[in-house]
């Protein structure tokens, strides 16, 4: 009871790596609150496929919901098996990830069980809060601190009443470890017809096309991301040529996404992908505090910037003072000129 | 056979253009620096709903926004546009609401108003991204929901199929009305204002944005019953106080911090041959790259 749960994500088999960022970060969290880390997984021809995913971070009590309706994913079926399990189970915690899944899910169940949830947070901690008009005092609260208002400033939300607390989490933001490849934990199968009704099962997946990350932005070594600075589509074609040369990935600013310079699966920052590459080239990134949330631990920060003032400077080992017409051309040819 | 067809819209901050005036010297949001905009995807909504209307014929949409009455400002676009009617949500008693409480009032709302074959909103707003307000209402209503919409591809027999974003695809889903559906920002952008709407709802006002004596036009609102819009309060929707603003909010702010990043040591260089070429010897001298 009063345990840390993870929502794993499925794709058929496979549990995605957010849901092991998860895990990685609820064994931590059930460890400073001295509870267990429980999971749970639904799909359809799971069971003796997902448990060594799962059980190796760390997790005590994995709990399988396996039936042909759980697969592919619909909003009602999971909603239900998770409320159900909640009401019997009273879980203190509870973290998905802040994908399509997560961000459908999630809110849907705290709903029902009238429960807070936090979305896309960037760090998680416990703490203690003061609530001082009530002059009530709590103990081991989750901290959910996330970006707010465009990433201008960052929020601590405390669910002080309501059980559980629940966030969700950006993929890439935590890191996975595995705790103990041989770690014992609990396997509970459960007649998924107990927790789902049959009326639950209304909305039909009649077609699904999944294809791979066409990018490999969070394993990549060396990124360069482009900003509004980029001016245009166009403009990104030099930021994809001195990718190649470097054989970085190129990644985007939300400000450049949303003026459609690249694809939104591109989006590097609070709501798009965290990187940590080794370098992190940012070529015409003011560098909103949403953005920066999505890069900061990168290695070696160069900015780009005409703007000598951009709050991106202020984080960047190098900064180039110069348009990035000028200075990216430059880029290409010095690497050229040196590298061989 | 037409459609009730209702879509959730909000007024946000325009937190895309955010300038150093944005927030205060205390750390909190400076609102007046920023302008007030109807959200982006809930303009995608709308642009689903209007064409759902036009797909069959008879159909009706309204406009359900919660906020001050300056909110209102959000259905007289939304008529211009070809919208048929608008409600504004607004009572002291709902402000400070996180989604679930915003999530309450919504479906509260509806329910008075009567549940439609459709409900329709943004994805997400800009000013929170978390795109809860809709599978929540959704929730509340007890109606299956389909977010990250794309495109809807068919509504007919009491059911719709829609094509909707996932992770790395898309997906293609049917299911039953009455339905909630969250529109993605990738989806057909709203048709422009059209001129004949404009001048027609021009004056369109609720209730609260009249003053008290000296109505301009006061014979236009006698006679024109389509130029007072809806105004709903927590007692109009018989809404349980408890459950509304601040005090129905689970999710409580602890603290708000502006972030200053610590700086780092920077090197700065120009735009210079011999400095950028500088770098990348540098770099590649300690294997930075290469």
């Amino acid at each position: 009871m009063n345990n840390v749960f993870v929502y794993c994500e499925l794709e058929g088999t496979t549990v995605a790596e957010v849901s092991q960022e998860l895990l990685t970060k609820g064994r931590k969290l059930a460890n400073t609150l001295g509870v267990q880390l429980e999971a749970v997984a639904a799909g359809a021809g799971i069971t003796g496929k997902v448990e060594s995913q799962i059980l190796p971070y760390g997790v005590d009590r994995l709990h399988i919901f396996d039936a042909q309706g759980l697969s592919p994913y619909t909003s009602l079926p999971h909603t239900a098996l998770m409320v159900n399990l909640f009401k019997e189970e009273q879980p203190q915690i509870c973290l998905m990830g802040a994908d399509v899944v997560g961000r459908d899910l999630g809110p849907r169940v705290s709903s029902a069980l009238h429960s807070g949830l936090t979305a896309d947070c960037t760090a998680l901690e416990i703490g203690e809060h003061d609530d001082k008009k009530a002059g009530k005092h709590y103990e081991n609260l989750l901290y959910q601190i996330r970006p707010a208002f465009g990433g201008n400033i960052v929020a601590t939300i405390v669910n002080p009443e309501n059980r559980p607390q629940m966030a969700t989490v950006r993929s890439g933001v935590m890191k996975a470890e595995v705790l103990d490849p041989n770690y014992k934990g609990e396997v509970v199968v459960h007649d998924v017809a107990k927790y789902v009704p049959e009326t639950e099962y209304v909305v039909k997946v009649i077609d699904r096309h999944v294809e791979k990350a066409k990018n490999n932005l969070k394993g990549a070594s060396i990124v360069i991301a482009g900003g509004y600075g980029m001016g245009s589509k166009e403009g990104f074609d030099m930021l994809y040529e001195l990718a190649h040369e470097l054989h970085a990935e190129v990644g985007g600013s939300r400000a450049a996404v949303d003026a459609g310079f690249c694809d939104h699966d591109l989006q590097i920052g609070q709501t798009g992908v965290t990187v940590r590459p080794k370098v992190y080239i940012a070529c015409g990134i003011s560098g909103a505090i949403q953005h920066i949330a999505g890069m900061k631990e990168s290695g070696i920060i160069i900015s780009v910037n005409s703007d000598p003032n951009a709050p991106i400077n202020a984080i960047a080992d190098y900064v180039i003072n110069g348009t990035v017409e000028e200075v990216v051309p430059k880029l290409i040819k010095y690497y050229k000129q040196n590298s061989k | 056979m037409g459609l009730k067809i209702i879509v959730l819209a909000k007024q946000v901050p325009d937190t895309r253009n955010v300038g150093p005036d944005a927030m205060t010297p205390e750390g909190t949001v400076n609102r007046s620096a920023l302008p007030a905009i109807f959200n982006p995807e809930d303009l995608n909504a709308l642009e689903q709903a209007l064409r759902l209307k036009d797909a069959n014929p008879g159909s009706t949409v309204t406009v359900i926004t919660m906020g001050p009455p300056r909110a209102a400002e959000v259905i007289r676009e939304s008529l211009y546009r070809g919208a048929d009617g608008g409600y504004l949500l607004t009572d002291r008693a709902f402000a400070g609401a996180d989604t679930l409480a915003t999530s309450y009032a919504l479906a509260t709302a509806i329910r008075k108003i009567g549940v439609p074959d459709v409900i329709l909103g943004g994805r997400q707003a800009i000013d929170g991204d978390t795109a809860q307000v809709g599978p929540q209402v959704a929730q509340k209503l007890g109606l299956p929901q389909v977010t990250y919409v794309e495109e809807i591809l068919k509504c007919a027999d009491g059911k719709m199929t829609v094509k909707r974003h996932i992770d790395g695809g898309v997906e293609t889903v049917e299911a039953p009305l009455p339905l909630v559906l969250t529109v993605n920002g990738s989806a057909a952008p709203c048709r422009p204002r059209n001129a004949k709407l404009v001048m027609k709802y021009k004056r369109a006002m609720v209730p609260m944005e009249m003053p008290a004596e000296g109505l301009a036009y006061a014979d236009d609102y006698e006679k024109k019953p389509y130029l007072t819009l809806g105004q709903l309060t927590t007692a109009d929707v018989d809404a349980d106080l408890a459950q509304c603003g601040l005090s129905g909010s689970p999710t409580k702010v602890k603290a708000v911090q502006n972030i200053v990043f610590k700086a780092k040591e920077s090197k700065v260089l120009t735009a210079a041959d011999a400095d950028v070429e500088g770098l990348i010897q540098e770099l590649l001298a300690n294997h930075t790259i290469g």
